[in-house]
């Protein structure tokens, strides 16, 4: 919303004690700021460009090798001739023209030099309008009046008067503000400055004559209400109207349309203003659309309309315009206007916004609307109108008969609500007193009818003000005390927690893991939580995932099942930045499609770690790594491999019958998919499950005082048998003796029979309570060959 | 024998300090001290000595001698020891400069570094963490939040709903106060807790936002709590999290779940101010809504960008390329 002070002023006159001053500006700004009307920015229009003063054309001449300009003589009133070179030429002696002295510096960034053409230096710059920001026309060199006085500022000779705009982001509890008087009433308040008088209450002048109105959907227009108003001539608004209309951001149309945008912009009522020789019966009927009924707004659109849209209807019932939110092409004012039908009227807010978004239409009408606007303020707009439109109308007749259309859903004249000290007092922090309450809201309106409660409780009845519309409750005062007793003034206060300030343990476990996979050497990346459905394809996912309906990019609205296509992204495109090699993880949310009957998918947080150039021994290092630092345990089931990874070089991760997760290497289809080159080592994890469990504390086991023996066993075993199992049989048949099992050396080759390989380990073995026989240890050896040929193994000699 | 004895133990400590490494001495000390060394002979040929004086007097000297060489080659084995240890370190001298390039420690993300630096000061005042769904219901993010269906403020959120319900009511949660509901469901004031989250709205990226982005937010609930507590404890945070020499500032604002409501704005120490968060006092409707008695508990309520306080740390120009996931960048931090 854009506030002129000069407006504001006009409403509260002593608002900026120190006028334009840019201090008293800026001090001005800050007080709105504080108040919540946040100024973004402060804005001058109407500024002119200094050093640009009036000058008469003495006389033109050629010159014979200059085609494109010509050498123009000026006296700016000095009686001095001054030559300047100008390339337009629609002047001649005698034209008054602006002129940029030497040194002026032009609102393009440009400084006015003395630049010579053939040798002959130029005294400054004759200005075209648009080179003084005036408008669009750059075909000549602007030509003032020629009674025009020389040598002053051509501001002041075209009466440029500036204005100071502040540009404010308001927000939905302040409706009241797009009109200049909220703003005006909550800054004067603030300031302890008084509100100018409201204007006088309209006085009907002339004969009867009524436009009336037929409320069929009064739910949707709780009031509608119509005033005549004849001796209208339509034509140019006063220049004043017209400056602060552009100030404000509107264009002046004409006399007529004009007062109506300013009374709207100083009210927050929109209003409307018909030629009532055009309507229908002269009258109006507000009805609710029929389905598929369609209508030409003034924007040069046919509109298709729904029976959800409110249709405001001439008396023979043919539409004008949508009501609250756009107005037909028909009825609209012509330069021929003589009698005008004013419609004041209230739209239901939550409707407005419907219409306005299914039209795709946000007018400054219906922004209003469904804001919300003061019901009970369109007598003051009647009225205002009217004293505004006389200043260009002073044969305007006032018609008897005005209607005034009343729905029950229109709000109680008055709303009030109960407020009591001790809860002010309890919320804020504050010791504030009745009248002090009182004080402070009373300006803005929120006056009190009543007091009641007892001797330990002091309740106010406080009459809302009609024109907030977003004040119901005890709390809404609430805060308009804050706001006038001043957020910065309520002091502050450090609660003093009764809550021990930790993280989870959930939330310390996967601090713990990240340290783990940092340690290691990973970094950390955050990729896509939408995929493109193809992804999906070329990653071997399961294609049923869920889907956002109204994604930003219409391809990408598929919500992660898994972070695997992301991460093959962000590999791809290191790779592709000559960075192969790179090795991430990454800590977020997937979301699995799941039964679509349950409240909510069964997202949950996951791990997933790429590695590129890596084999499945690299991720099963980090799965080991994870499962060591942080006590996870899960079975590696090579015999189930997910789609989408290499099949004779991963496994499942299970607890039970719960699949945990994945570790292993991508498919290489997958990764041509997906443009990577080199192989990519993966691991993916369940951390709601992994990092729900509580690791078990470890127990302290007593470190023997006796010697240990070391022997190494080599057996030949078939690639059919896991590593896994040979390791589990030879634990089980050494039984209390193995302080440790090493699998020092794989080997395949010259040696090993085909389809086997060598693995070659080390036991070291120690008892607690003696030193171990060479009989022992011979035991055991002869124990663990037996257990590893049971399996299919050889002890290679 | 006497003099034998002289004799042997003056040119043994002669011969001990011509002596240049240890395997010199090692053959030495068997040379003179060994079974078959030359003392040794002395010692078996003492009984051929006749009278018993001159068996002491002898083997006085031999035991004497012997103790004598023996000390000076323990002393001279010590001297070539450290000779040849300086030796061996002048050898090994190595360039620690000499660096091959190795695997460094990983970067963890800068959201996640900025994530725990804010949890860790809320810790600090007192605070725990609390997380939740990604995927909200309607419920969680707009109605238990003062949001009614028709709510207008509702359309400011740019939400993103998802099909994973045939009446659109799963949607992306648009803030992480969804948490805050669930929170309060859950646990029995007082409530001092933080929500950081990944939030989603449907905003076209650029260098100040994307449609995927992270929050904390925070949630008091106790008796007495005041809006002095909200400023005070914005103020308590803005100095623990930028330092002692910021200060910060609440201004009206609107949100539908609180009342008052405000935006924090926290003031450089060049006296320049960022808009920081909205916070505000939980609105009556929000107690209500979880089943507290707004007469019994008062709250207060704020929240903030993750990613911009990373951005803020670090002088990031462009949000997206915190996303962009390039290794060029990840290992700047």
């Amino acid at each position: 919303m854009k506030l002129v002070l000069s407006w504001l002023e006009e409403l509260a006159p002593a608002l900026a004690r120190g006028g334009t001053d840019p201090s008293a500006v800026d001090s001005l700004a800050a007080t709105m700021t504080a108040l919540g009307l946040q100024v973004e920015h402060v804005l001058t229009v109407g500024t002119t460009v200094d050093g640009v003063i009036t000058a008469r054309v003495l006389r033109t001449e050629r010159h014979p090798e200059a085609a494109k300009v010509h050498r123009v003589f000026v006296d700016a009133g000095d009686g001095v001739e001054r030559h300047v070179w100008c390339g337009a030429f629609n002047m001649a002696a005698g034209d008054v023209l602006p002129w940029a002295t030497p040194g002026t510096l032009m609102p393009d960034g440009r400084t006015i030099e003395p630049r010579p053409i053939l040798g002959i230096s130029s005294e400054g710059m004759l200005c075209s309008a648009r080179e003084l920001g005036l408008g669009d026309d750059h075909a000549g060199i602007l030509i003032l009046p020629s009674d025009t006085p020389l040598g002053v500022p051509y501001g002041e000779a075209l009466g440029i008067e500036t204005e100071t705009v502040f540009d404010v982001d308001l927000t939905r509890n302040r409706p009241d503000c797009w009109g200049h008087l909220g703003a005006a009433r909550d800054v004067a308040a603030k300031l302890g400055v008084a509100l100018a008088a409201a204007p006088l209450p309209l006085v009907a002048d002339g004969p009867h004559r009524s436009a009336p109105v037929v409320l069929v959907d009064g739910e949707r227009c709780p009031r509608f209400s119509t005033l005549v108003l004849s001796g209208v001539s339509v034509g140019a608004s006063t220049p004043w109207m017209a400056r602060r209309l552009a100030a404000a951001g509107m264009r002046s149309i004409n006399n007529v349309v004009d007062v109506s945008n300013y009374v709207m912009l100083e009210l927050n009522q929109p209003n409307h203003a018909y030629d009532l020789d055009t309507l229908g019966s002269h009258g109006f009927r507000i009805r609710r659309a029929r389905e598929g009924e369609t209508m030409n707004t003034l924007d040069g659109v046919a509109r298709t309309v729904t029976a959800d849209d409110v249709l405001i209807c001439d008396g023979d019932d043919v539409p004008i315009g949508i009501g609250g939110v756009i107005g037909g092409l028909e009825s609209e004012i012509v330069p021929t206007t003589t009698v005008v039908a004013l419609e004041v009227a209230v739209f239901e807010p939550t409707a407005i916004t419907r219409t306005m978004n299914r039209l795709g239409v946000r007018s400054e009408a219906s922004g209003r609307f469904e804001r919300g606007v003061d019901p009970f303020g369109i007598e003051r707009t009647q009225a205002r109108f009217v004293e505004l439109l006389r200043e260009t109308c002073p044969d305007l007749v006032v018609h008897a008969g005005a209607v005034d259309e009343r729905h029950p859903s229109l709000p109680a004249v008055q709303r009030c609500a109960d407020v009591r000290v001790s809860e002010v007092n309890r919320l804020l922090g504050t010791a504030l007193t009745a009248t002090q309450i009182e004080a402070l809201i009373a300006p803005i309106g929120y006056t009190r009818l009543d007091v009641g409660g007892d001797a330990n409780e002091s309740v106010l009845t406080i009459v809302l003000p009609s024109w907030r519309t977003d004040s119901h409750a005890e709390i809404d005062v609430v805060e308009e005390v804050a706001r006038h007793y001043g957020y910065d003034t309520i002091g502050t206060a450090v609660p003093r927690s009764s809550m021990h300030g930790r993280l989870s343990g959930v939330q310390h476990r996967r601090r713990r893991l990240r340290e783990v996979l940092l340690g290691i050497g990973l970094d950390e990346a955050i990729t896509d939580t939408f995929l493109h459905a193809d992804d999906l394809v070329r990653a071997s996912l399961p294609g049923d995932a869920i889907r956002v309906t109204n994604p930003l990019q219409a391809d990408e609205d598929v919500l992660r099942p898994s972070m695997r296509p992301g991460l093959l992204r962000a590999l791809a495109f290191n790779e592709s930045h000559r960075r192969p090699g790179v090795r991430l993880f990454e800590i977020g949310h997937v979301y699995p499609p799941g039964d679509r009957v349950s409240d909510l998918p069964p997202e949950y947080e996951g791990l997933a770690v790429a590695l590129a150039g890596g084999t499945a021994p690299a991720a099963m290092a980090v799965w080991r790594e994870l499962a060591s630092a942080m006590g996870f345990g899960a079975r590696v089931d090579q015999g189930k491999v997910p789609t989408g990874l290499h099949p004779t070089r991963s496994a499942t991760l299970s607890i039970g019958r719960d699949i945990v997760g994945s570790v292993g290497e991508i498919h290489p289809d997958v990764l041509d998919a997906f443009g990577v080159s080199e192989r990519v080592a993966w691991l993916e994890l369940d951390l709601s499950v992994l990092l729900a469990a509580e690791p078990k504390i470890v127990q302290w086991k007593p470190i023997s005082r006796f010697p240990s023996t070391d022997i190494d066993l080599a057996f030949q075993v078939p690639d059919t048998v896991a590593a896994e199992r040979v390791d589990r049989a030879i634990r089980q048949s050494a039984a209390g003796l193995l302080a440790s099992l090493r699998l020092f050396d794989v080997f395949r080759g010259s040696g090993v029979a085909e389809g086997n390989r060598s693995l070659a380990y080390r036991l070291r073995l120690q008892a607690s309570d003696r030193t171990l026989t060479d009989a022992d240890i011979a035991a055991v050896r002869d124990k663990a060959i037996a257990a590893v040929v049971k399996l299919g193994g050889a002890l290679r000699s | 024998m006497l003099d034998d004895v002289a004799t042997t133990l003056d040119r043994g400590v002669a011969l001990i300090s011509a002596t240049a490494s240890l395997a010199d001495i090692d053959a030495l000390d068997a040379e003179l001290l060994g079974k078959r060394g030359a003392l040794a002979g002395f010692k078996a040929s003492l009984g051929t000595l006749a009278s018993v004086d001159d068996r002491k007097a002898a083997g006085q000297a031999l035991n004497s001698a012997v103790a004598t060489l023996t000390e000076a080659l323990q002393t001279r084995r010590r001297e070539l020891a450290a000779d040849a240890r300086q030796l061996d370190l002048a050898a090994e001298r190595l360039d620690l400069t000499e660096e091959l390039s190795a695997p460094s420690r990983g970067h963890s993300h800068l959201v996640t570094q900025a994530w725990e630096r804010l949890e860790d000061v809320f810790i600090g005042l007192g605070f725990q963490v609390a997380e939740g769904p990604e995927v909200e219901t309607e419920f969680y993010n707009f109605e238990a939040l003062n949001m009614p269906a028709s709510h207008p403020a509702r359309s400011g959120f740019d939400t993103m709903f998802t099909d994973y319900r045939d009446d659109g009511s799963v949607l992306l949660r648009t803030h992480t106060s969804p948490v805050q509901v669930r929170v309060m469901e859950t646990i029995e004031p007082p409530i001092y807790m933080v929500m950081p989250g990944r939030v989603f709205r449907r905003d076209t990226p650029d260098a100040t936002h994307m449609p995927v982005f992270h929050q904390i937010e925070g949630l008091v609930i106790d008796r007495d709590i005041t809006m002095a507590h909200l400023a005070g404890t914005i103020d308590a945070f803005t100095k623990a999290f930028f330092g002692g020499a910021f200060a910060s500032r609440l201004r009206p604002n609107y949100f539908p779940f609180t009342e008052p409501s405000a935006e924090f704005d926290i003031q450089r120490p060049d006296g320049s101010w960022i808009e920081l968060g909205g916070c505000g006092m939980v609105h009556p409707n929000v107690l209500r809504a979880v089943g507290l008695d707004p007469d019994q508990w008062s709250g207060f309520a704020f929240g903030f960008g993750i990613d911009r306080m990373a951005r803020e740390r670090h002088g990031i120009d462009d949000i997206r390329d915190m996303y962009s996931n390039d290794i060029r960048f990840i290992e700047q931090f």
